[in-house]
């Protein structure tokens, strides 16, 4: 008898294991290690509304809210590097290749240093909103500019559109802080590189509620991305609405990638190393992807994130570098391997 | 309810790719299309299953306009084997003939999507590769899988739909051996009375061997339409190919040779 189905559950069941683990690992240590029982004795006082302890105000106001944080922005960046891809059929294309993340960098330091002679205010959604908005328009302008007029999308094309639109924005965001003053400045530096330490329940709200709202939307789409692995003709015999498809996808990866960035800074290669890893495991079916991609992303980046709090502890990294040096060789790695998608 | 194009013209800028095609494929019948290269057979495939837009003219799949159909719609009746089909990612062989079944199910596939694949993969002989990774298949097994594709889609009958195959050059990279054992299985797919079967082909022995009706394309017009000994004269195809023929007949059967 063949197998003809597949089943995921032991997958996402031991990915969601090993998330856990290491957001409970990422709970405890950092530039202060917090034990076990001063976790449960925070939970409790709390609630109780007895005086906390040091210990458990840093583990209640600051690394519990970064911990979520960075769970759901690693979920986020892999699960928009998950849509990318089988929209663009091709497995080295990433958000930060294609001008999602400097472009959201763009409008949120145009935000930062312009917004309060504009008086452009929308409450704790200004950022996300500024930050999407640069996000889309960047994506946008990639995605016409290296359309080709038959309606094929060159990888080629599209990665070296990808630069000159990054470079642009990232000279923007370069202007932005030549201008800034140092209070923003210094903000603007921390996104370029990537930082989880400014995150607090605001971020880890609205971060979690796009991811986990995305996540719902983007597996409705699984099975026609899964067609579009044939080629956008046979996907359309396959009863694929092409247009529809393309524009809810773009729209979700800059959502995804957009609040993400928002809050934590440009973090690159979580949306490519994540989606490579799980197609090893278990092959290419993009609902297996996109919620293997959640629970992978998240696992990853809060490695990353005790990576850059542990290494120059008690000062941190930027966690933006510790996922390039990882991320660059699997990089060049794909790129060498795929050649013959190039 | 055959699949019926009308006046069916196809043009880019002030070129005219198909132009007044008007032709009626029967059901029951092994309906194949001939012509030159550049004559318009594949436009002719993409234009019927809406793949390309038509400038003039009418494509109706049993009493339904094209335009009025949606691609789901027709992706429930209507199966389409184009040419050069690739895989962007890794993708084993019955997943592969699994995609053919996704207009029927919502999120993933059902016992009877499962029945359907495991089936259409027997039917083409694929069966012993299904779970080999598409990647590591000849030219040739890879064609034998997305037939099983092709078919997986339309694999169970609709009461009261009619079902539709159109192949555009379905024999590439295949050997005489599966040339001649494909165009067997489809004779047999046509004897079901709700198939309506449409190739393109560019063997004209074998055109003349499995057609019931043959349709022959010259510069984006029907140069000759019929049965084997009606199109494929020397006259007719002098006139498309621009070569001298010698044809042969044997028990009824043509045979050309040049």
């Amino acid at each position: 008898m063949l197998q003809l189905s597949r089943r995921y559950t032991s997958v996402w069941s031991f990915l969601a294991i090993v998330l856990i683990v290491i957001f409970l690992l990422s709970l405890c240590f950092g530039a202060i290690v917090i034990r076990p029982e001063e976790v449960f004795y925070s939970v409790r006082n709390y609630f109780s509304s007895n005086p906390l302890q040091l210990n458990e105000r840093i583990f209640l106001d600051i690394r519990l809210p970064r911990a979520i944080s960075c769970v759901f922005v690693g979920a986020s960046l892999a699960m928009a590097g998950v849509l990318m891809q089988a929209l663009f059929r091709n497995p080295i294309v990433e958000p930060g290749l294609v001008g999602t993340s400097s472009g959201a960098a763009l409008g949120a330091s145009l935000y930062f240093v312009l917004g309060a002679t504009f008086k452009f205010n929308a409450g704790v959604w200004t950022l996300p909103l500024a930050a999407s908005l640069g996000g889309a328009l960047a994506t946008l302008l990639v995605f016409f500019l290296s359309h080709r007029l038959d309606g094929r999308q060159s990888v080629i094309s599209l990665l070296l559109t990808g630069i000159a639109v990054n470079a642009i924005c990232l000279s923007g965001v370069g202007l932005m802080s030549y201008l800034a003053r140092d209070p923003q400045a210094r903000s603007i530096t921390f996104w370029n590189l990537g930082t989880l330490s400014g995150s607090n329940w605001n971020t880890a709200i609205i971060v979690g509620l796009s991811a986990l709202v995305c996540l719902i939307i983007a597996l409705r789409f699984a099975k026609e991305l899964n067609a579009l692995a044939m080629g956008e003709s046979e996907a359309l015999h396959l009863g694929v609405h092409l247009g529809r498809l393309k524009i809810s996808v773009i729209a979700l990866t800059v959502v995804l990638v957009a609040t993400a960035t928002a809050f934590v800074g440009v973090i690159s290669f979580v949306g490519l190393i994540v989606p490579h890893l799980l197609r090893l495991i278990k092959g290419s079916d993009n609902r297996y992807l996109l919620i293997g991609s959640a629970l992978l992303g998240g696992t990853l980046l809060s490695l990353a994130d005790l990576a850059a709090r542990l290494m120059l502890a008690p000062a941190e990294l930027p966690i933006g570098i510790v996922t390039s040096v990882v991320g660059v060789p699997v990089f060049i790695f794909l790129l060498r391997r795929n050649q013959h998608y190039l | 309810m055959p699949l019926r194009l009308d006046n069916l013209t196809v043009q880019i800028n002030s070129r005219k790719l198909l132009d007044g095609i008007s032709v009626v494929f029967e059901p029951g019948k092994m309906n194949l299309i001939i012509g030159p290269n550049g004559s318009g057979k594949s436009t002719l495939i993409k234009a019927a299953s809406k793949q390309i837009a038509m400038s003039e003219g009418s494509v109706k799949y049993g009493q339904q306009e094209i335009d009025s159909l949606s691609y789901q719609q027709l992706a429930k009746f209507r199966a389409v084997l184009s040419q050069n089909t690739d895989v962007a990612f890794p993708l084993k062989v019955w997943e592969v003939v699994m995609l053919g079944r996704s207009p029927h199910f919502v999120s993933s596939p059902g016992s009877f999507d499962l029945h359907a694949v495991e089936e259409a993969m027997n039917y083409f002989d694929v069966s012993a590769m299904a779970d080999r990774d598409y990647f590591t298949l000849s030219g040739g097994e890879r064609q034998r899988v997305n037939f099983a594709r092709v078919l997986a889609q339309v694999w169970f009958p609709h009461p009261g739909q009619m079902r539709y195959l159109l192949l555009d050059e379905p024999l590439t990279f295949l050997d005489v051996n599966y040339q001649y054992q494909f165009m067997h299985k489809l004779q047999k797919l046509a004897e079901k009375k709700d198939i309506v079967i449409v190739g393109v082909v560019h063997d004209l022995n074998l055109a003349a061997r499995f057609g019931d009706q043959i349709s022959l394309l010259n510069e984006g017009k029907i140069l000759a339409h019929g049965s084997a000994s009606e199109v494929l004269t020397k006259e007719n195809i002098r006139k498309a190919f621009h070569i001298q023929p010698e044809i042969f007949q044997h028990n009824e059967l043509v045979f050309i040779s040049f």
